[in-house]
């Protein structure tokens, strides 16, 4: 094994790659062999570090030097100063915008201050193609303690972890492994639910991308805790970067016998496939996912029966989020007192967000389980750009709540968002500033559930156009009061009536914005204004009264 | 069976474990409205009209998926309850055409009875409606996707009950719509036209064809001389066309009704019916001393015609080469009867009234001209029928009971138990073993072949050979039959297969509603005619020993061959052109 004076760390994540990550790393790896450094600075691609805003960004270790928004024009620089000279880039530091000396290493950042990353803990510092290094950090040792272990103790650990699904709904992770378990039937399904669509939401795909391995690993150790051999791993057809990464993570490890057949010589046999979704934001739901997986259309099915009775191909399946998966690993290694210390006593452990919209430092964060959206706006997000007002987040994304100002000391967890009407739900967190109007911005969620509806059932397929046909007409200037009236009722009726999830958070949103933005709604009704001059069709500015 | 109790609007009530809320509350006298609910066909959840409330749920569950559970406390008419249903309705009402008054399922729609019965007043959404245009496409069915809900009972129904899969869900949220596949015109796919998609749908989104101004006009038209024939089935359900009890035996009262209507002969497919079993029993002899291709399907349902030759062409040679009742007595109408009444065959119209929709595309098979013009001219469903004596003021309950016009109303028992699952057989049977043992068979009620078990048995032996049959009605039945036979795996001598559910009294040009248990009403009621006819085996029926002896000369003679048999055509499933026009 060879071993480097400097590793030059290249994010490859989707955002970082969208802002020319791959010409810098070429142009990094050029520069390097010129000058005659590649047998002591290793340029290695890795996952997200987090500050997408910043991207494309690189981080040099030893030292941990974080350079953001790097061009291929800067690198004869980088490669000159910094690892030739031993200078920094100043220039090329990032600059927190409350201090006015630049930040010279990662842990110095104000955005990583108060961040804990355990379901994060390789990305940005591995390479995601190369199994050896996942296994340097410790990777499939948990695989490993797991097959030592009887199944019911790993599901009794997973328990005692008080782990809740990450994909949303918050469902204890322990007790869905429990019913696989003890679902009788020999054919059972282990399903990752990678169909990551909730608009604003990109935390799946980053862990995918950044630690493809660690949700292999994770699959692995609950096909052998509820007894399943097979494994599916839906993902957005999208996701190009994620699904070669895993791709390729699957064959390293079926390589390395850490899939397959008698794994570590238990006597277990398991094995993972990929399979891309369409498209569908529905198939996100896990009933209709599975139908996606057998071939069929997409929609949801009627529950009970529960996936963990009758899922996958008619089998008991137990199907998790990539995030609720990554968390397995460090739980099984750690254990389950380590991942109490961390969150609320309800919601232990850590949350990923994606945080975006009107940001100083959108990107991905990983934070412990009730941290208010204060701290993460301010003191992790940097605040507000550009001399605004935060006006709302929505968390939870689209099918979550919008939250005015005085939420922002509302605690971040399951039980607490959903008592101020908002939801965690998948970690998205979309922070908006004062010059957006509110009804405009529910006429957009709107939007996007009329567009997303399966079309299954009727609350869900019609109230969706009619909300948002209600919602449009008030951002034209042709709204009622009435018609204010009929968008409570409707909303009050597909909060509980529709058949999945899907229809009954359509309406939270609108229900959201309307409770806590009513004055907004009422100078679009009322007196033809829109406050923010957004709605072109009414007047600009508060009324005159 | 386990049972678990639980409580409905505070009633306590102990179900076996399985039962859903909305049996669970029928128990109780509670009737839960339903939308896309249909019995034994489709339980989806997806219409949300039958939404309760349970105690401990944060969202309504629907009754008719939800099954029950120990200690449960369901509550069917809380004011959320009450309002969630009444919104979803309105919803439903918003995107759906408000043409009532002249909609072809007017005071029969299922929309309309839970709209009263929920108390909707108003419509209170104006986003949008659909639009889509009807799809006029085959001879038999039209669909109109505008006036659909989406309740998927015809998807279900083509899907699970006749495996024949000619429409599905395309699309998706607000533009979801029921369709054959890639939004093709019905007659473009492999439809077999059974309309059991009609007979389930709760609105007018898919209906038969209606012919009756066709046949309107040409009772009014003095140079046409009209006749009709009447099948089997219909005799055991248009009745309730007017209100009366399924299984009313109205034969008399149809024939009085016809000719109200101004039908110059009012005949009966029961004639030909008998005729069939001459034929067909002769060919099956024929096939069985030759060795001919075995096993023989029977040919009386267009169905199942049409469904062989989609999905099985490879069998076409197995199907009899018989034309159906409905074809033959068109042949013979337009030949034997011109001869006999003196009449031009151009001048003769025939009308058949059928409970079958793909009796229509039948009719319109360019091949069925034996007489050198269209066997039948129109083919009017129960329904239509229903209409036409409504329109006509005709008050069927007070018709006194009127006999057929001879020669070609004249037939047995066994012609008229061809209207359910088994009938066929039955009667092929009782003629069968008289004719080729000579010996009159003891009982003739073969009871193995009867009643509504998806495929029945039965062995007779005739003259040291033991003849084996099996009977299938549904389709989906049916392929299981198919399956056997073509695989080499069946050793069946004649299988009888009909279409429909319950056979032709299950049609799906039938009465709606018709649920299982209205099928086996008309069963019985059929059963019951067959008992009180004085002929009940088929080469007893005088008429057509005359026919024989005046006209065809003998069992697959050369003129049966001309006028009472045909070929097929196969067809695959490929979609492309056909409809009445290949």
């Amino acid at each position: 094994m060879r071993f480097y004076r400097a590793h030059v760390l290249v994010c490859a994540g989707t955002n970082c790659s969208l802002k020319g990550n791959r010409a810098v790393r070429e142009a990094l790896i050029r520069e390097i062999e010129g000058k005659g450094l590649g047998e002591e600075v290793k340029v290695i691609e890795t996952g997200c570090f987090g500050l997408c805003e910043q991207g494309p960004t690189i981080v040099i270790y030893p030292e941990g030097v974080l350079y953001c928004r790097a061009t291929v024009e800067d690198v004869p620089e980088l490669v000159d100063s910094h690892l030739l000279k031993g200078r920094r880039v100043e220039r090329l530091l990032y600059r927190e915008p409350t201090r006015p000396v630049a930040v010279q290493t990662v842990p110095e950042l104000d955005y990583f201050k108060k961040q804990v990353r355990v379901v994060l803990r390789n990305c940005g510092i591995i390479d995601p193609d190369s199994i050896e290094e996942y296994i340097g950090q410790g990777g499939y040792t948990a695989l490993a303690k797991a097959l030592a272990m009887k199944p019911e103790e790993v599901i009794a650990q997973v328990k005692a972890s008080g782990l809740r699904g990450r994909g949303g709904a918050g469902f204890p992770t322990g007790l869905k492994w429990e019913f696989g378990r003890k679902a009788p039937g020999g054919v059972k399904y282990v399903v990752c639910n990678a169909d990551e669509g909730e608009p604003g939401t990109f935390k799946d795909r980053l862990i995918l991308e950044g630690d493809p391995h660690a949700v292999l690993e994770a699959m692995a150790i609950a096909g052998w805790a509820i007894g399943a051999n097979y494994g599916y791993i839906y993902i957005r057809g999208e996701y190009q970067l994620s699904i070669q990464r895993l791709e390729r993570a699957i064959e390293q490890a079926r390589r390395l016998g850490l899939l397959g057949q008698n794994i570590f010589n238990s006597g277990f046999n398991f094995d993972v496939e990929v399979r891309i979704g369409a498209g569908a934001y529905v198939c996100g739901e896990e009933t209709a996912l599975f139908e996606s997986l057998e071939g069929k259309r997409g929609e949801p099915r009627i529950k009970p029966p529960y996936p963990t009775d009758v899922g996958l191909f008619g089998k008991p399946t137990v199907i998790n989020n990539v995030e609720t998966l990554a968390n397995i690993p460090p739980i099984i290694t750690r254990g389950a007192e380590w991942f109490r210390t961390l969150g609320t006593e309800k919601c232990p452990g850590t949350k990923v967000f994606t945080l975006t919209g009107d940001i100083v430092n959108e990107g991905l964060i990983e934070v412990p389980m009730g941290i208010t959206l204060r701290e993460v706006v301010y003191e992790i997000g940097g605040g507000i750009p550009n001399g605004h007002k935060f006006k709302m987040a929505q968390t939870g994304g689209t099918s979550g709540g919008c939250l005015p100002e005085a939420l922002l000391d509302v605690p971040m967890d399951y039980d607490q968002l959903a008592a101020a009407g908002s939801a965690l739900g998948s970690g998205a967190l979309l922070i908006m500033d004062d010059t957006h109007c509110i009804v405009d911005v529910a006429r957009c969620f709107a939007r996007f559930f009329l567009h997303e509806s399966c079309g299954q059932c009727i609350p869900c397929r019609e109230g969706t156009l009619q909300l948002y046909h209600l919602v449009d007409g008030i951002t034209r200037g042709t709204g009622t009061r009435q018609d204010l009236e009929l968008i409570e009722r409707l909303s009050r009726t597909m909060y509980v009536a529709p058949l999945c999830p899907l229809g009954q958070t359509a309406p939270l949103p609108i229900m959201t914005t309307l409770k806590y933005f009513k004055d907004e709604y009422l100078a679009h009704v009322d007196s033809r204004v829109c406050p923010t001059g957004t709605c072109r069709a009414l007047a600009t500015g508060h009324a005159a009264d | 069976m386990a049972t678990v109790k639980l409580t409905i609007d505070r009633q306590p009530v102990e179900v076996e474990q399985g039962t859903t809320v909305l049996r669970a509350a029928e128990k109780l006298g509670i009737r839960i409205p339903t939308l896309c609910y249909l019995k034994d066909i489709n339980a989806i959840g997806a219409c949300r009209v039958c939404v309760v409330e349970v105690k401990g749920a944060r969202t309504l569950q629907a009754a008719c998926v939800t099954p029950v559970a120990e200690g449960m406390e369901v509550f069917t008419s809380t004011p959320r309850v009450l309002q969630a249903r009444r919104h979803t309705l309105e919803l439903i009402l918003s995107d759906h055409p408000m043409e009532c008054l002249t909609c072809i399922r007017n005071q029969n729609c299922e929309l309309q009875e839970v709209s009263e019965a929920l108390g909707v007043r108003e419509v209170r959404y104006q986003g949008k409606t659909s639009r889509h245009e009807p799809d006029r496409s085959t001879p038999s069915l039209v669909r109109n996707p505008a006036k659909c809900v989406l309740c998927r009972r015809c998807v279900a129904v083509c899907q699970k009950v006749q495996g024949v899969n000619a429409v599905q869900t395309l699309e998706r949220g607000f533009d979801t719509v029921v369709a054959p596949a890639f939004h093709l015109p019905l007659g473009e796919v492999a439809c077999v036209l059974c309309g059991q998609c009609a007979l389930v749908c709760p609105t007018g989104a898919i209906h038969e064809r209606d012919q009756v101004d066709e046949v309107w006009a040409a009772l009014a038209d003095p140079g046409k001389h009209v006749v009709v024939q009447t099948a089997p089935a219909t005799r055991v359900s248009v009745g309730e066309e007017f209100g009366l009890e399924p299984g009313s035996i109205v034969t008399g009262k149809l024939v009085a009704a016809l000719r109200r209507l101004g039908f110059d002969r009012v005949f009966d497919t029961d004639f030909t019916a008998d005729l069939t079993i001459m034929e067909e029993g002769h060919e099956l002899i024929k096939r069985v001393k030759e060795g001919g291709v075995l096993p023989m399907f029977t040919s009386c349902s267009p169905g199942w015609i049409k469904f062989i030759e989609h999905f099985y062409p490879s069998l076409l040679p197995n199907l009899s080469t018989c034309k159906s009742p409905q074809q033959m007595f068109g042949a013979l109408a337009k030949t034997y009867y011109a001869e006999k009444a003196g009449i031009l065959p151009e001048q003769i119209y025939v009308v058949s009234i059928m409970p079958c929709t793909a009796k229509k595309f039948e009719a319109a098979r360019p091949e069925m001209n034996a007489s050198g013009h269209r066997d039948v001219d129109a083919v009017l469903t129960t329904r239509e029928l229903g209409r036409m004596l409504r329109e006509a003021g005709i008050d069927f309950s007070h018709l006194p009971e009127e006999d057929y016009d001879a020669p070609l109303g004249i037939s047995t028992g066994a012609a008229a138990i061809f209207g359910a699952t088994g009938g066929v057989m039955e009667a092929a049977l009782r003629t069968a073993y008289e004719v080729i043992t000579g010996n009159p068979l003891g009982d003739i009620n073969i009871t193995a072949v009867r009643g509504l078990e998806g495929i029945k048995e039965a062995s007779v032996t005739l003259d040291g050979l033991t003849l084996k049959a099996a009977v299938a009605h549904g389709l989906g039945n049916a392929r299981k039959l198919l399956d056997l036979v073509a695989q080499g795996k069946a050793d069946y001598h004649f299988i009888e297969i009909m279409c429909c559910p319950g056979g032709c009294i299950g049609g799906g040009g039938q009465s709606i509603p018709t649920d299982t248990a209205i099928r086996q009403r008309r069963i019985e009621a059929i059963y019951d005619v067959d008992e009180r006819m004085v002929l009940r085996k088929s080469h007893e029926n005088p008429a057509v020993q005359t026919l024989y002896r005046e006209f065809l000369g003998e069992p697959l003679g050369h003129r049966s061959h001309e006028l009472l048999h045909t070929h097929y055509i196969p067809r695959g499933t490929v979609p492309r052109k056909e409809g009445v026009a290949k």
